[in-house]
């Protein structure tokens, strides 16, 4: 059936979502062209120059930002491992489990972190590891971010979960294998894909935490967002623009393959 | 929407008795290390302040007395409403409340027109939206600081194209703080209204067109109340953060133009620190925020009922 008008079509729509998207990507690109600017002052263009990025690893400053980077990595490493195996148990629990007592509760629970706004469990967290008398530092990060990380991994989890079928670990338990067996051996490859965009999801939000880091990081101990702010709080230099490009790309690289291993998974089944 | 399953409820009993078990880990990490700490944190807020930080396991109302009480520079006036922190919750919401609606403009038709697609460029689209949000806020909002600066590169540009003949100053303004947290918080309004579009049944638009109603009568009176819950998921996903929001404040902004999050960190991180103040200020943000979730809530119950 022809029509005069495409009723999918609004004018100026297309218009808007090319604005919106040069409004999200302008700032991003123009650091990421300054950083490769050979003038020490950020505001005049000098030439094209790697010469930061070298700053960025042998420079005075690279010391802290190494050791800042290290923090970073480790904690969003265990983190992000701790919180997967824990969103990969409650996705287990929701939706192959039937029911059980609290199970409306337990959504409500693994979502919580996703509403309390973020400097209200900052400061929480604070007064909380305080009072207990833990000296805050690596490990008091560690912990604030699984909490955070857990809804991150829980959600590409689930959501693929919810697309096996317990058909193939019904057939594996009429074979005698026992529940553990049909989880690890049938479910477990068949999750893939989920657990590992979970992961990586969960990765990518603890290495961009700022402000509940910054409550909970004690005296001396950086990682990279909080030495970036101390940095910038003192005027933006080029060399931090060389590492936000460098985190900026390290971001896009791991969404790059989070989305990847998604649509990978999802054209199997 | 009739007929579907609850939420992420799914019928497999494979496991059938092992749930309370697996979920043991999510209760224990978050009940101890999120629930506890907001509980203690309620206590806090009723405690009276110690010097430099912490605070003495006395009960007093002070901080929630100095949030919103004047009782003059000696404490011996007769109390008057203390319009100062106030201001500042006011001026949040405000701020918070415009970001949402700017996001609105701009992400509804972003998500309409990239719903409206082919299926198979959906995605790519989609993906393009999305890579901001997952890099970090805080080199995004650095990066917001250093394009709009005195002398960084949009007033450069504007002075070149002669639009402009002296460098407009806008940082510490308003209206960086309103540009931070709009662009911060810009994705999260496409992608909910992007997933309510894209469930969108067109045999409506054509009912509409056949009874002669022009596209955007049809987007007033059919699509808009239709789409309707995925706009107001976005609002709530911009809305909220925005609200509690830090870093756009704290770096596009100055003394003019505080917002809640700065007034709390200041009571912990500053040399004014004021911890059960502070607490009670994280209280009382948090109370708005829970209001606004339960109405959502009971509005999604009452429209499924």
């Amino acid at each position: 059936m022809a029509r005069h008008t495409d009723l999918r079509r609004f004018t100026g729509f297309r218009g808007l979502t090319i604005l919106c998207l040069v409004l999200l990507y302008a700032p991003l690109v123009i650091v990421a062209v300054y950083s490769f600017n050979d003038s020490a002052s950020i505001t005049r263009w000098g030439g094209f120059s790697g010469k930061w990025y070298v700053d960025v690893f042998t420079g005075p400053e690279s010391p802290k930002f190494r050791q800042a980077a290290v923090n970073s990595f480790v904690i969003a490493i265990g983190a992000a491992t701790c919180a997967t195996i824990i969103a990969t148990a409650a996705a287990v629990a929701m939706h192959r489990t039937g029911r059980f007592r609290g199970k409306g509760a337990s959504i409500a629970l693994i979502n919580l972190p996703l509403m309390v706004p973020e400097i209200v469990t900052a400061v929480a967290s604070l007064i909380f590891f305080i009072t207990i008398g833990f000296t805050t530092g690596l490990l008091t990060i560690f912990i604030a971010h699984l909490v955070f990380c857990i809804p991150f991994a829980y959600l590409p989890i689930s959501a693929r979960m919810q697309s096996v079928p317990d058909m193939y670990e019904q057939a594996a338990m009429d074979l005698y294998a026992t529940p553990w067996e049909a989880f690890r051996l049938v479910l477990l490859p068949l999750m893939i894909p989920g657990i590992l965009s979970g992961f990586l999801l969960a990765f990518i939000i603890s290495l961009d935490d700022f402000l509940i880091t910054n409550f909970v990081k004690g005296a001396g101990i950086e990682t990279l967002p909080t030495a970036i702010f101390g940095s910038v709080k003192q005027g933006i230099k080029p060399n931090i623009m060389a590492i936000s490009t460098l985190l900026l790309g390290v971001s896009v690289v791991f969404v790059t393959l989070s989305w990847l291993i998604g649509r990978a998974g999802q054209s199997r089944t | 929407m009739a007929g579907a399953a609850p939420q992420g409820a799914s019928r497999s009993e494979v496991y059938r008795g092992n749930g309370p078990r697996l979920m043991l880990p999510t209760w224990v990490f978050i009940g101890i290390f999120l629930v506890l700490p907001v509980g203690l944190m309620a206590i806090y807020s009723f405690l009276t302040k110690e010097f430099r930080g912490g605070v003495i396991w006395e009960f007093t109302w002070a901080a929630y007395d100095q949030f919103f009480l004047d009782r003059g520079l000696f404490g011996d006036e007769p109390p008057s409403i203390e319009w100062t922190y106030i201001g500042i919750f006011w001026r949040s919401i405000w701020q918070a409340g415009l970001a949402t609606v700017l996001c609105l403009l701009i992400g509804f038709p972003t998500a309409w027109f990239i719903a409206t697609r082919e299926a198979s460029a959906r995605p790519v689209w989609l993906f393009l939206v999305t890579i901001p949000y997952w890099v970090n806020l805080l080199i995004r909002t650095v990066s917001m600081k250093f394009l709009i600066r005195d002398n960084g590169p949009l007033n450069e540009f504007l002075l070149w194209t002669g639009v402009i003949s002296d460098p407009l100053s806008l940082i510490n303004t308003n209206f960086a703080v309103q540009l931070g947290l709009f662009y911060s918080y810009l994705p999260f309004m496409v992608l909910p209204i992007y997933s309510a579009v894209e469930r969108y049944d067109f045999a409506l638009s054509e009912a509409a067109a056949d009874l002669y109603s022009d596209n955007w009568t049809t987007l007033r009176l059919v699509i808009l109340p239709v789409v309707k819950p995925g706009i107001v998921a976005g609002c709530i996903l911009v809305f909220v953060p925005s609200l509690g929001a830090f870093l756009a404040p704290d770096l596009l902004g100055g003394a003019k133009t505080f917002m809640i999050g700065s007034l709390i960190e200041e009571q912990f991180k500053g040399a004014a620190g004021n911890w059960p103040f502070g607490a009670a200020a994280a209280m009382i943000l948090l109370s708005i925020v829970m209001a606004v979730l339960l109405l959502h809530a009971r509005a999604q119950s009452k429209e499924a009922s």
